[in-house]
């Protein structure tokens, strides 16, 4: 049986393997199959994690968070947790047919894309339509882009994209922006870059190229004066934020009324004694790199404590197998 | 995993007896790297499609020509014309039961 189980390896995940492994309790890293890393995997610059004034790469970062747990004895697996079985002393985790056994979970599955929810979005979905500017923007050489959205990652698409794209539109439902006033600036600054404001997607469209269905326009409705119009573009970036990735704790933990998983406080102590949750999961407001990261440290702490406040359930099976 | 080029692409993918899958990839592309490692495994483990990949940096006209705007972009094609396609990295289990109508 293991000390502790983590499941999700974003800023979350790994730093609550540091930190449990260097409190020696080996935990198992439930990395993913196809998204290990989290979401920094697919995102460039990182320029407001502490200590690197020239800024980071996503994916390095993700990879020295790896390779300093595993320095300190976390077993990293590239699997998916399957299903939790979460009452009880002993938690079992599914990792599809095999099931590994723990006194602690911690969940740090982060959040998902969030989608338009338009007509179009879905069939179009890898042919024009994309959430990945880093991976897709390539394709998009002197072309017309939207991005959908208003924080950091619109803005940081926006800007990522102008090195493929002829002109790139931020189409943003209000005048107000969530992204930070460095990213803002320096995407109004950009002259391949135009904004829309008060302005949302209702459909995207598409025209057969080749044999295929591509995007060809968008119907861009305004949100002031409700009238629609159809603007001619290659390709539609959605940044619209995310949602907390809860499917595995769904019916298993209590949630909140934002669909992050309940935790006590300031502390990462769900509604399970012996579960933690950290990172997005738990986070509907901040849903920052180190703030994931100092979540992370929480929830390992938590589970620390809590193994050491409940001693290991007796494996003694019959009274002939205690020692006298 | 065969590499495969534009030169290659008529023998190794139309020409092919079996249901060939091709993985457009590149290696700026974090999600390509992940899904890589999982083909190369269901090209191992079985003999009844071969698992090639296309590298779009090297390959652009093949990308063009595949109207390719999303990687991973993985294309099942059977006797020249693509049959099935998957954009995106997935699990293993999720790939293959894309692919069970192959396998």
């Amino acid at each position: 049986m293991h000390d502790v189980i983590i499941i999700g390896s974003g800023p979350a995940g790994y730093t609550a393997a540091i930190y449990a492994a260097r409190a020696n309790l080996k935990p198992i890293v439930l990395a993913s199959s196809v998204e290990m890393g989290g979401d920094l995997m697919t995102t460039t610059d990182v320029e407001n994690f502490p200590g690197f004034p020239e800024g980071v790469q996503g994916p390095d970062l993700m990879f020295a968070m790896q390779q300093q747990a595993e320095r300190f004895g976390a077993d990293v697996r590239m699997q998916d947790a399957t299903e939790l079985e979460l009452d009880g002393e002993v938690k079992r985790v599914h990792v599809g047919d095999e099931v590994l056994e723990a006194r602690t979970v911690i969940v740090a599955t982060g959040s998902a894309y969030r989608k338009l929810g338009v007509p179009g979005e879905e069939a179009l979905s890898g042919h024009g339509v994309s959430w990945c500017a880093t991976c897709d923007g390539f394709f998009f050489k002197q072309k017309q882009l939207i991005v959908v959205g208003g924080g950091d990652s619109a803005m940081e698409e926006a800007t990522f994209l102008t090195k493929f794209a002829d002109k790139v539109t931020i189409v943003h439902r209000s005048e107000a922006f969530r992204a930070s006033e460095v990213m803002l600036q320096r995407a109004r600054q950009d002259e391949k870059i135009e904004f829309l404001t008060n302005a949302v997607v209702e459909r995207i469209n598409g025209s057969d190229v080749n044999g295929t269905n591509q995007v060809s326009s968008v119907t861009l409705r305004d949100t002031l004066t409700d009238s629609t119009w159809d603007l001619a573009i290659d390709g539609v970036f959605v940044a619209i934020g995310s949602d907390p990735r809860t499917h595995l704790v769904h019916g298993k933990l209590d949630l909140t009324a934002d669909g992050t998983i309940a935790v006590e406080g300031r502390s990462s102590l769900t509604s399970v004694p012996g579960v933690f949750a950290a990172g997005d999961v738990i986070d509907p407001t901040y849903r920052q790199a180190i703030t994931a990261a100092g979540s992370g440290t929480v929830a390992a702490l938590d589970a620390q404590h809590y193994l050491a406040a409940h001693p290991a359930p007796a494996l003694v099976s019959s009274p002939d197998d205690v020692a006298l | 995993m065969k590499e495969v080029t534009t030169a290659s692409f008529e023998q190794d993918v139309l020409q092919s007896d079996k249901p060939v899958v091709v993985d457009f990839w590149a290696a700026w592309c974090g999600p390509c790297r992940a899904v890589s490692p999982i083909l190369e495994q269901i090209d191992a483990e079985t003999d009844k499609l071969d698992v090639v990949k296309v590298n779009v940096d090297q390959e652009p006209d093949l990308a063009m020509r595949y109207n390719i705007t999303s990687i991973p972009a993985m294309k099942v094609f059977q006797g020249g014309q693509v049959v099935h396609e998957l954009i995106g990295a997935r699990p293993k289990p999720a790939i293959e039961q894309e692919l069970a109508a192959y396998l």
